[in-house]
């Protein structure tokens, strides 16, 4: 994992005396609530509903043991003993105090933690998958990568005021756990033939009001060009990018209005400009970044202990729970054990400071000190050996973050809604907590099969609807709470917008629509298929006529 | 208004010249895109300094070839959140190669003098009335930078290969 340096820490520290002055200027009135909220949103800090709401960076999704105890501490101190792992693999606390805020800052900076660029229109904390390093389809380790665009994208000058937020997504796998193409440049490792690391380059895709699925403009960038080419990009997008309209702001209206080719053609230029000048990354800077990726001390195992098997036929909790949460090493004798945070009836993506300690620790003693946060909202230990597995579950378990549910309906994406958010237009906790107890029979969970639910609280699409198999957005009609339901979305491989069903259900009728449509799939499936895979062979009408026939 | 040039505070030489008002002849005149696409003629034959104010809709690609008729170029800021203008310094500095004043005007904060300075901006408009002190102070809140900028401030990549090598 990367290691912060002397430079990394001045910076840090640098930014932490910044805002604390900052702050002091509010508080005793020499700045203005609205001359104050621009410099507290680059440095995460939001004002919500009832109170402040903190976001603290998890860049790529990679932390300590050590920063999540410090996160812990922070919940506890600060909060009211819990954080919210968020869609960009950030950390949220939603009840802190302006005044506590350099002292939290502070704190956190013990630990190489930070708030900077969670929020703003400015490029924000890269975001990578999950199981980057460890994947068994991994072509490419990206982390690296991800920290070398962290390091050019933090306090870049030019491009701390762009027209809107910005958002970078990394995978070196088949698979893409990163959703690629619901971000402002998604950029999928590959090898060349030669077998040289390089990028296909995505951009344009994004959700909110406007959702569009990204275009490759590149196919192949080799690695030593990575950030003269993502300069190029985003100098383009400085430039031309819509500042009249908030809500045709993000770069993905841009490249619609211009048209794919002539997007890359103009990036192409500017990048002719730039390529092979001082943003060109030496084989050597290369090399010193990747060596604080080096695989940890792997033990040479063998990769189906004969425990394993026993415990798996023994006790069926277990079983269920490898075969939900457990995915494929890259390394004979390890796992990637996924750390539910969607226990029956709860809050999806909080997690309390008690269980943080216990998942802290655990990657202690059986994961290198490591743990990772998901866009889907869980918390994943890289680097389990399987014969710990059965050790680790038992911890999990009695902390109450073993649900055998990842990927299944109960494992949703859930935005914090009208409970703390003032953007939404309805509650998605509640919704999200009833669908959860609905659904919580883990068997049928897995006779449904892979099936995610995401759900926004309104339009902003921050719990990713559109792109959820069942998305729910939450509306507002004439002060009361509805939701419109979308079917077909997908953020993996082959991306897909969903489309809205019909008329939106009142708050009582969700988890009956839900049922519905569950139940209209488990009839019509075939062999084998998913729920993905019956919507895109059948559309939408047999869901329309079940869901509506009482209508 | 107060102005802060290369990291202090001096008397502005210079005045903005609106398209309606005559432009004396003796003055260091700051004129509008338009005033110079009009009469770029009359105005090559100036004596006195020309400045040229461009708004952030203006690229200074538009004025690429007649940059060496400008000792200054001032580039608006019409709110702080309208960022155009970082590019269009960066450009002019490391493309155009425009060496004269690049001065920051319009909605300009104490926050962003630093992010302006190393686009390439040597100069910069305050608000009446701001505390220049505060301001100026701004421009040391941070000692390092990850990416090389127009500012020529080593970048902590080549810090780093320093310590490298001295360490080999």
């Amino acid at each position: 994992m990367y290691r912060y340096d002397e430079f990394d820490e001045a910076l840090v520290r640098e930014r932490v005396a910044q805002f604390s002055e900052q702050v002091q200027r509010r508080l005793n009135g020499e700045l203005s609530e609205d001359e104050f909220k621009p410099l507290r949103l680059m440095n995460g800090l939001y004002l919500q509903l009832h109170a402040y709401m903190f976001r603290i960076a998890v860049p790529y999704g990679t932390l300590s043991s050590n920063q999540l105890h410090k996160l812990a501490h922070v919940a506890r101190t600060y909060d009211k003993g819990y954080g919210h792992v968020t869609t960009r693999q950030n950390m949220q606390f939603n009840w802190p105090r302006l005044e506590d805020a350099p002292a939290i800052l502070s704190e956190l900076a013990d630990a190489h933690l930070h708030a900077i660029q969670t929020s703003g229109n400015c490029i924000r904390n890269t975001t990578a998958d999950q199981y980057a390093g460890v994947a068994a389809d991994e072509i490419a380790d990206p982390r690296h990568y991800c920290e070398i665009i962290r390091q050019w994208s933090t306090l870049h000058p030019e491009f701390s005021f762009l027209p809107r937020k910005f958002k970078i997504a990394v995978t070196g796998a088949e698979e893409d756990r990163a959703a690629l193409r619901t971000h402002d440049i998604g950029l999928r490792m590959r090898r060349n033939e030669e077998g040289n690391p390089g990028f296909e380059v995505m951009v344009g895709g994004g959700l909110g009001r406007t959702p569009v699925v990204g275009v490759t403009i590149r196919d192949f960038l080799p690695e030593e060009h990575l950030l003269s080419y993502l300069e190029a990009i985003l100098r383009v997008y400085n430039q031309l990018g819509r500042r009249d309209n908030i809500h045709k702001a993000r770069i993905k209206i841009l490249v619609q209005s211009v048209g794919r080719e002539e997007f890359a053609r103009m990036v192409e230029e500017e990048w002719a400009h730039l390529r092979d000048g001082y943003l060109t990354l030496p084989q050597e800077e290369l090399d010193a970044i990747a060596r604080y990726f080096a695989p940890p001390p792997y033990e040479t195992l063998e990769d189906t202990p004969p425990e394993l098997e026993l415990w798996q036929s023994t006790s069926p909790g277990f079983g269920a729970w490898m075969n939900e949460n457990v995915a494929a090493h890259k390394q004979p004798g390890y796992a990637i054990v996924n750390v539910s945070l969607k226990p029956e009836g709860g809050v999806p993506g909080d997690i309390t400071a008690k269980q943080m300690e216990v998942v802290a620790d655990l990657a202690e003693r059986y994961s290198f000190s490591e743990v990772r946060a998901t866009h889907e909202q869980n918390l994943v230990l890289p680097y389990v050996r399987k014969l710990d597995l059965m050790a680790v579950w038992q911890e999990l378990q009695q902390a109450g973050l073993a649900t055998a549910n990842i990927g299944l309906i109960s494992d949703m994406i859930c935005c914090p809604g009208l409970d703390y958010c003032n953007l939404a237009n309805a509650r998605s906790i509640p919704v999200a907590q009833e669908i959860s107890e609905r659904f919580a029979d883990l068997s049928r969970q897995r006779d449904i099969g892979p099936l995610k639910i995401k759900m926004s609280g309104c339009i902003n699409a921050c719990g990713h609807h559109h792109v959820g198999h069942i998305g729910i957005l939450g509306v507002d009609k004439k002060g009361q709470e509805y939701y419109q339901i979308t079917l077909g979305g997908s953020a993996e491989n082959e991306t897909t917008l969903g489309n809205i069903i019909g008329p939106a259900f009142s708050a009582d009728e969700v988890g009956d629509a839900m049922e519905t449509i569950v139940e209209t799939y488990l009839t019509i499936r075939e062999e084998g298929e998913s729920f993905l895979e019956t919507y895109r062979r059948v559309g939408q009408q047999p869901f329309k006529e079940t869901l509506y026939a009482a209508h | 208004m107060p102005l802060i040039k290369n990291g202090q505070l001096v008397i502005d030489p210079w005045r903005a010249i609106g398209d309606e008002d005559s432009l004396p002849e003796d003055v260091h005149a700051i004129i509008s895109l338009e005033r110079w696409q009009e009469d770029k003629e009359g105005l090559k034959v100036r004596t006195a300094g020309l400045g040229l104010q461009l708004r952030s809709d203006q690229s200074p690609q538009q004025v690429e070839a007649d940059l060496p008729s400008f000792s200054l170029i001032a580039l608006e800021f019409p709110k702080f959140t309208d960022g155009r203008a970082y590019s269009y310094a960066r450009l002019l500095r490391e493309r155009y190669g425009f060496s004269g004043e690049l001065r920051a005007v319009g909605n300009v904060l104490r926050d962003q003098l630093l992010f302006m300075q190393r686009c390439g901006f040597d100069a910069f408009e305050l608000p009446e009335g701001a505390p220049v002190e505060a301001w100026l102070k701004a421009l040391d809140d941070f000692s390092v930078w990850y990416q090389p900028a127009t500012d020529n401030r080593a970048p902590v990549s080549s810090l780093r290969r320093r310590l490298r090598v001295a360490a080999e």
